[in-house]
């Protein structure tokens, strides 16, 4: 027998996939990670937080320099990769 | 941890209204905050101190205490913390502040009786929680939204009766760098210290949680929001891009190297006539004895020669402290990043190697923000390469006597291989730490997450006292240590009395032991001489070779030690000197530091014969090198 495939919500990306000057929403930070997800809360990751990639830096596009609200972050995709965002 | 802290707050209540009646003892207050909100400039004003202010976040790295008047008289002990986004240390700096708080830190500090906590307003929803976390440690507790001038103008507008109400916490608007702006916390630290504090919140929420419930408050107390920072992202756009970005820290590099130079042709001309003038005057007043050999020779020729710098060291931190006050600082390290990943370094390691130009000291002091402790070794070890500003006289010296100041294009020779001294020990040090990430000091790649503040200008009066620190250090250096090398270094290098020969003086006999050593490299008998003081600090050695050279020649005019040296030096000879300090860990304080930061003899020792070994490997290859090439 055949089993109905779990309906899919549209798959949302992660912060280190935003094209650049694209404003996002965060939806999920990834607290499996741990420390580094920990981290990124303290500094102001955080659910429903709005976030728009500003820069790539110039080599291979890393790090990221990041809005976050009112703020600016600089961080890796690695650390990027952690916070799922819906593009606005 | 919630009912602890409810009995923390008790008792604290207690104690706390006790102490009231206790005029003696002062109440210790502690600053805490995210990094860069401004505690270190709120410090300052508050106590008269002259704490390290700086745009970057980790400018301050440890404690420091100083002493407030309240309206009400009464005094307060004032402890700057280094900031933290929460009670998780994860670096040297952080658990600073975290040991502090949870009174772990024992005898290092005790647990304060109030803390006075700080916000950027313009950053209240993103870092409310850290606020509401601290909040749960039950200490009594007022906030300060700081820099709400600058939050104001943006647009900002927060109602503040809402914001303390939700809080629970006395709250007040700040602007540090005016009195106007700390008057109110001083009042509100007043009121606080009389009023027993309200109980902190009964619940334990996590991370995540105290996230939404910050951000809901900070919603609540808005009025109005802001309007977006221009100015910045249109700066930003400029520098942290790709291409324009990197080439423009290139170019502001090159161009200060270049300042240092120009700049200063004309104030240390002046100051060599003026040291000159002084020989003079007091060869022609003082009848001719060994005092007066002593003050012209010794005193005049040495501390003159050393002192004529001045202008170029101020030249150069006026760059650095303007670099540090303006916000740049975090994109030169956002810039760096990749770069110094794949030697195996966090890009955040180039703020303290870039700091290190100004001096190694607080350079390997500021290594304590980075999260991993091998990376910090390593940053530690560098940092010495990284060209500092004692070594300024000594390069400087050597490029006015042996390089011309023909210009190449629009640049001056000069301040072009000045630039290319820098870069040699910016490339060693790159090359050391990639060595040491693959033997020594392995382990894994660390995450990079880096606030970039929005750029401010520079404050004067900020800037105005940084400078002057600067310049009265290296004035009280050439005014001891250099001093008292001098007239030593006189006593040695003119006596026995009747040496016609610089051989055999004591200076001649003493240098003679190192003279072996150092001849397959191509120093001579005064440059082994110079090395020994200058084993203290490197600009010891230039006063050292100018008194040598001026009781050896007392014709000479005193203070222009780059004409003596043109005649008695070979180019193979000079290029091999600079080789050799761009090495050389001629410097006492920084192994002093390298001790007391790694904690370990051995990381000590290690840096110091790495750095000697390379000095004379690569002072030989120079020497030999350019013998070849010039014949």
């Amino acid at each position: 027998m055949s089993i109905e495939p779990i309906p899919v919500p549209t798959p949302s990306r992660h912060l280190c996939d935003l094209p650049k000057s694209t404003r996002g929403r965060i939806v999920a930070i990834d607290d499996g990670a741990g420390g580094l997800a920990a981290k990124l809360r303290e500094i102001g990751f955080a659910e429903n937080d709005e976030v728009e990639v500003l820069a790539f830096g110039p080599i291979g596009g890393r790090p990221l320099c990041v809005r976050l609200n009112e703020t600016m972050i600089a961080l890796r995709p690695e650390e990027a990769r952690l916070i799922s965002v819906e593009v606005l | 941890m919630t009912g602890e802290a409810t009995v923390a707050t008790r008792e604290h209540s207690a104690t706390g209204s006790a102490r009231t009646s206790d005029a003696t003892r002062p109440f210790t207050i502690a600053l805490v905050g995210a990094p860069n909100c401004g505690k270190s400039t709120l410090f300052n004003g508050l106590t008269g101190g002259r704490a390290k202010v700086a745009n970057y976040p980790g400018a301050t790295v440890e404690m420091r205490y100083g002493d407030a008047a309240l309206p009400s008289g009464r005094k307060a002990r004032l402890v700057d913390l280094p900031g933290v986004y929460g009670l998780t240390p994860r670096s040297r700096d952080e658990r600073v502040t975290v040991d502090l708080l949870t009174g772990a830190a024992g005898s290092a500090g005790p647990r304060p009786d109030l803390i006075l906590a700080l916000i950027d307003a313009s950053t209240l929803r993103t870092h409310l929680h850290s606020i509401l976390q601290i909040r749960r440690l039950g200490a009594p507790m007022i906030l300060v939204l700081n820099m709400m001038d600058l939050a104001n103008r943006d647009g900002l507008e927060i109602d503040l009766d809402v914001l303390a109400s939700r809080l629970g916490l006395p709250v007040v608007a700040g602007w540090a760098t005016r009195r106007a702006g700390r008057e109110g916390v001083l009042k509100a630290l007043d009121a606080a210290l009389d009023q027993p504090p309200a109980p902190p919140p009964a619940d334990d929420l996590d991370l995540k949680a105290l996230q939404q419930e910050g951000r809901a408050i900070a919603r609540a107390a808005t009025i109005r929001e802001p309007t977006a920072n221009l100015l910045t992202r249109r700066i930003d756009a400029v520098v942290l891009h790709p291409v324009i970005g990197p080439a423009f820290l290139a170019t502001l590099l090159f161009f200060v190297f270049q300042a240092v130079f120009s700049w200063s042709a004309a104030p240390m001309e002046a100051l060599e006539n003026g040291f000159a003038a002084i020989g003079g005057v007091v060869r022609a007043t003082l009848p001719e004895s060994w005092v007066r050999d002593l003050i012209v020779d010794g005193v005049v020729a040495g501390v003159g020669s050393v002192v004529v710098f001045l202008p170029q060291i101020l030249i150069l931190f006026a760059f650095i402290l303007a670099l540090e006050a303006s916000g740049y600082m975090a994109r030169a390290a956002f810039l760096m990043d990749e770069l110094m990943s794949r030697v195996g370094l966090n890009g955040r390691a180039f703020i303290p190697l870039l700091s290190s130009f100004a001096c190694a000291i607080p350079g390997i002091m500021s290594a304590r923000v980075i999260d991993s402790e091998r990376d910090r070794i390593t940053t530690i070890m560098i940092a010495p390469l990284m060209t500092c500003s004692a070594r300024l006289p000594v390069y400087a010296v050597l490029i006015a006597a042996f390089i011309p100041p023909t210009l190449v294009g629009p640049f001056n020779l000069q301040g072009l291989v000045l630039f290319g001294l820098y870069g040699v020990g910016v490339v060693s040090g790159v090359t050391v730490a990639f060595v040491l990430k693959r033997t020594v000091a392995k382990g894994a790649a660390q995450p990079l997450i880096m606030e970039l503040p929005t750029y401010k200008p520079p404050d004067l009066r900020d800037f105005l006292i940084g400078l002057w620190t600067r310049a009265s250090a290296f004035l009280k250096r050439a005014g001891t240590i250099i001093l008292g090398t001098s007239i030593v270094l006189w006593f040695l290098a003119a006596y026995p009395s009747g040496a016609t020969n610089l051989r055999d003086t004591f200076a001649g006999r003493l240098g003679a032991v190192l003279e072996p050593v150092f001849a397959p490299i191509g120093f001579n008998l005064e440059i082994a001489i110079a090395l020994i003081p200058g084993m203290a600090a490197r600009e010891v050695a230039v006063g050292a070779l100018g008194t040598i050279y001026a009781v050896q020649n007392p014709e000479e005019n005193a203070g222009r030690l780059a004409e003596t040296l043109q005649g008695a030096w070979s180019l193979p000879t000079a290029l091999a000197f600079l080789a050799w300090f761009v090495f050389a860990p001629q410097c006492f304080a920084t192994l002093a530091t390298i001790r007391r930061e790694t904690n370990s003899w051995a990381w000590t020792g290690f840096a110091f014969a790495y750095l000697m070994g390379l000095a004379y490997l690569m002072s030989g290859v120079t020497y030999w090198t350019a013998r070849a090439i010039i014949g």
